[in-house]
């Protein structure tokens, strides 16, 4: 009775929530599962590694002595409140996992609100019996469900590995209500705006502000006191301190701040319609300029290559300014040597480094150039490649602009990070860039891949995610895992030359090179060949 | 050349599913062809298979004198082509998109666009995701009426958006182009557009043609429909040969014939003398329920 009751005061404005979450879960029946499990197990199992690399209190204490002092450590993982286990997990991996769940949080809050307004699908749903307010609420409901998973995981598995239940407790509520915290950013940036991606873009932006202001503020500071770290809801995230004298209130706080957003959301949607917004798109020219299929690709990627170009710049400034204090911090533990040693580097520490950092920013640029060969396959299904290859454009031609963006965009951004390596560090520019350079082949070789399944095997396409996922996490957990070397060859990284420092070795880097042109060129006699998806 | 389409005995299946069916289709050059079908008989398959975007398991298919498979993109600068579903680009606006058809295609009449958007009444400086479905359909008709140099239009289902008073500016538009000599291939849903355009028409169902003719040649093999009021009752019309659903009453009778048959029974008529009389043809409508009346009558049988 109550129920209906508030039901009839709203006008029945929720109307169909319940039903809409259900329908939300079972749409990312997969997605939001992985996302959860790898967030909560990057952080459960950072128990196990942080507790094997300091087995001792002492080890503990000065380590934690070390880390705090370096403020570039400082800036991108923050503040040790706390020597213990416990407060080196949260120091280790507390923000990170906290930005994991606000970038999940706001994908799925989008996702359900204004994707479906943006695609049209709304309007359907909107027109049965569905509340004014029942997509966002069941969008912001679904983040919900998701964090607390991931609040329930970490603090289930710190609890049995530090026994420190209040701690596990904080840690986890923390992680799970920032990640509510940019679910309610990402309510108001979908009412704001008519685009999905540029709404998720706008959410991105305050993560990744709110990232910046708490690096900048703990790279000057050791315990979190900056105004700058204040200004930020990571910094407030970070000064919960779990397994230091817990600041419970801080929780409140960010959950109160999570609420007014999804109140503000509320009023905002409340206040336009459906598929419209406050952000009103501009016109564009009336006249085009575009004149070539390799033009529409570089208008279609230019945006993409830019934000990657950047990112890559500044990931190389920070890693390269970290490579002088590496020496410090390794210097006086044996295991840590070693582990480093593992992680792919040879023994003199910057240049281990170096190539440890120009290893994984090669990796990530994997991920860019999958993407952008997928583009081909996303104007396909989309029906828009339909109209430009019944102009006078053959596959190939139309296929090589893409190509041409996603393989040269992949130097291009080694060079970058290269670059930025250089800039950081302060010295080396042609050896790190070199260095960066050795990494393309291997990158090349997954774009490879890609335009492999994409030309003969369509359907399969996306499965290149797949492969470019597993060789990022042998690369990444591989060596920590001792996994036998058969297993690791199976990443093209896994064959490169670790430079700077090591040897360079021409036979690898031709074979991977070799291996990159037969894959793309097998994918295009595929692609010449086959139907144009209908 | 006479035809700028012939297609002979066309097959094409996509996994067990038999997309066309031994599909045959002729447009002489200079026509506008209708092409009719029920939605999934075939038509933007056949399309496709033209364009060269798929290819064909087996048969004849000749564009333009060349092979739409092997000599796709030398075709392709003699053909406009709009989709029956227009996806635009979310960033780039209509007249962008305009210019980026025209120019892969070998170039626009920049006087002819500017006319052409006038004459749709389209908002060029919109982005593609706020084009409603009937605007994107202008961007692309616009496109391809505007373009240079093109003898073959193709156009499947181009008008299923627009208004009625776009609908009438596309006729006009269609009717242009034949007058400059240009082909059209119409594939279409909507019959008294073909009716009114078409020179001749191919009626497919399940990938197969099922018809194809002018529309003279097709009403004479359907029937025609006669009211008349007569001085006397009728005699001896039901014994007739191609008379259909005789219904007498008094002196009134109405009947249907087969139309090549009508001479006959309009003596028969005139010999109770005919008082007043109404004949029907029979509508491309009823031509094309017949055919696709029949493929549910099948669908339901089993």
């Amino acid at each position: 009775m109550t129920a209906l009751t508030v039901t009839r005061a709203q006008g029945g404005q929720l109307t169909a929530t319940g039903t809409l979450l259900r329908f939300a879960l079972r749409r990312d029946r997969v997605m939001l599962p992985v996302w959860v499990l790898v967030l909560g197990a990057m952080v459960s199992s950072g128990a196990n590694t942080l507790g094997a690399l300091y087995a001792t209190e002492a080890e503990r204490t000065q380590a934690a002595a070390t880390m705090a002092s370096n403020g570039t450590l400082r800036a991108l993982y923050g503040p040790v409140f706390d020597p213990s286990l416990g407060g080196l997990v949260a120091w280790r991996f507390g923000t990170f996992a906290a930005l994991l769940a606000g970038a999940m949080s706001l994908v799925v809050v989008v996702r359900h609100t204004r994707d479906e307004e943006e695609s049209g699908r709304q309007e359907l749903l909107s027109a049965a019996r569905v509340g004014r307010h029942a997509p966002l609420a069941a969008a912001l409901l679904a983040a919900l469900i998701a964090n607390t998973a991931v609040a329930v995981i970490v603090t289930g598995a710190l609890t049995s590995a530090t026994g420190d239940a209040a701690g596990s407790l904080a840690l986890g509520l923390t992680i799970a209500v920032s990640g509510m915290f940019f679910a309610g950013t990402a309510a108001v940036t979908a009412q704001l705006t008519e685009s999905a991606r540029f709404a998720k873009g706008l959410a991105a932006a305050v993560l990744g502000a709110a990232f910046a202001l708490r690096a900048a503020g703990d790279a000057g500071t050791a315990d979190g006191s900056s105004v700058l770290t204040w200004v930020s809801p990571l910094g407030w995230a970070e000064n919960v301190r779990p397994y230091a004298d817990e600041r419970w209130w801080l929780l409140a706080v960010l959950a109160a701040a999570a609420l007014a957003q999804a109140g503000a959301a509320r009023v905002l949607s409340g206040r336009r319609d459906v598929g419209m917004s406050f952000l009103p798109a501009r016109p564009g020219p009336a006249v085009g300029r575009l004149t070539t299929a390799y033009g529409l690709a570089w208008r279609l990627q230019r945006g993409a290559v830019a934000g990657w170009t950047l990112g890559f710049l500044a990931a190389g400034v920070l890693f390269g300014g970290m490579t002088s204090d590496v020496g410090d911090l390794v210097g006086g533990n044996e295991q840590t040597r070693e582990i480093f040693r593992r992680m792919g580097g040879q023994e003199a520490m910057s240049d281990a480094f170096l190539a440890a950092m120009v290893g994984i920013l090669g990796m990530v640029a994997a991920l860019y150039v999958a993407g952008s060969v997928l583009r081909l396959h996303g104007e396909e299904t989309s029906q828009r490649a339909e109209p430009v290859l019944a102009g006078a454009v053959g596959r190939l031609r139309w296929a090589a602009g893409h190509l041409a963006i996603a393989f040269g965009g992949a130097v291009v951004l080694m060079v970058v990070a290269g670059l930025g390596l250089a800039i950081g560090y302060g010295q080396g520019l042609g050896p790190i860039v070199a260095a960066a350079l050795v990494q393309v082949p291997a990158v090349w070789v997954l774009g490879g891949v890609t335009v492999f399944l994409y030309g003969l095997f369509p359907r399969a396409a996306v499965g290149s995610w797949g492969v470019v996922g597993l060789c990022l996490l042998l690369g990444w957990i591989g060596p920590a895992l001792d996994l036998p070397e058969a297993v690791l060859d199976v990443s093209p990284f896994g064959h490169l030359p670790k430079v700077p420092g090591a040897e360079m070795e021409w036979g690898a880097v031709g074979v991977l090179l070799a291996l990159a042109v037969a894959l793309v060129g097998a994918g295009l006699v595929g692609l010449r060949r086959r139907d144009v998806a209908v | 050349m006479t035809d700028a389409i012939s297609v002979a005995g066309l097959h094409k299946s996509f996994g067990r599913t038999h997309a066309l069916d031994g599909l045959d289709l002729t447009v002489r050059t200079g026509e506008v062809h209708g092409f009719l079908g029920p939605n999934g008989s075939g038509k933007s398959t056949t399309i496709r298979v033209l364009l060269g975007l798929l290819r064909a398991d087996s048969g004849d298919v000749t564009l333009l004198d060349g092979d739409p498979w092997q000599d796709a993109v030398a075709l392709h600068r003699r053909i406009a082509y709009v989709p029956g579903d227009v996806t635009l680009w979310r960033n780039l606006s209509g007249g962008e998109v305009i210019d980026l058809y025209g120019k892969l295609r070998g170039g626009l009449d920049a006087g002819r666009r500017a006319e052409l958007i006038a004459r749709f009444e389209l908002d060029p400086t919109k982005k593609g995701r706020t084009y409603s479905k009937g605007n994107r359909q202008k961007v692309a008709l616009v496109a391809a009426f505007a373009a240079r140099d093109v003898d073959l239009l193709i156009l499947d289902e181009p008008t299923s958006g627009l208004d009625p008073l776009m609908e009438s500016v596309f006729q006009r538009c269609v009717e242009e182009a034949r007058d400059e000599g240009r082909t059209v291939l119409l594939s279409s849903h909507i019959l008294s557009e073909v009716e009114t355009l078409c020179d001749r028409v191919s009626i497919i169902r399940q990938g197969r043609t099922v018809e194809s003719g002018s529309l003279a040649e097709l009403r004479h093999l359907t029937r025609t429909s006669i009211t008349a009021e007569l001085a006397s009752p009728p005699n001896g019309i039901a014994g007739l040969p191609g008379v259909h659903d005789v219904d007498v009453q008094g002196n009134r009778v109405r009947l249907q014939v087969d139309t090549d048959k009508l001479d006959a029974v309009l003596g028969a008529l005139t010999a109770s003398g005919v008082r007043s009389l109404t004949s029907t043809p029979p509508t491309l409508e009823e031509l094309f329920m017949r055919h696709y009346g029949e493929d549910r009558e099948e669908v339901l049988a089993r």
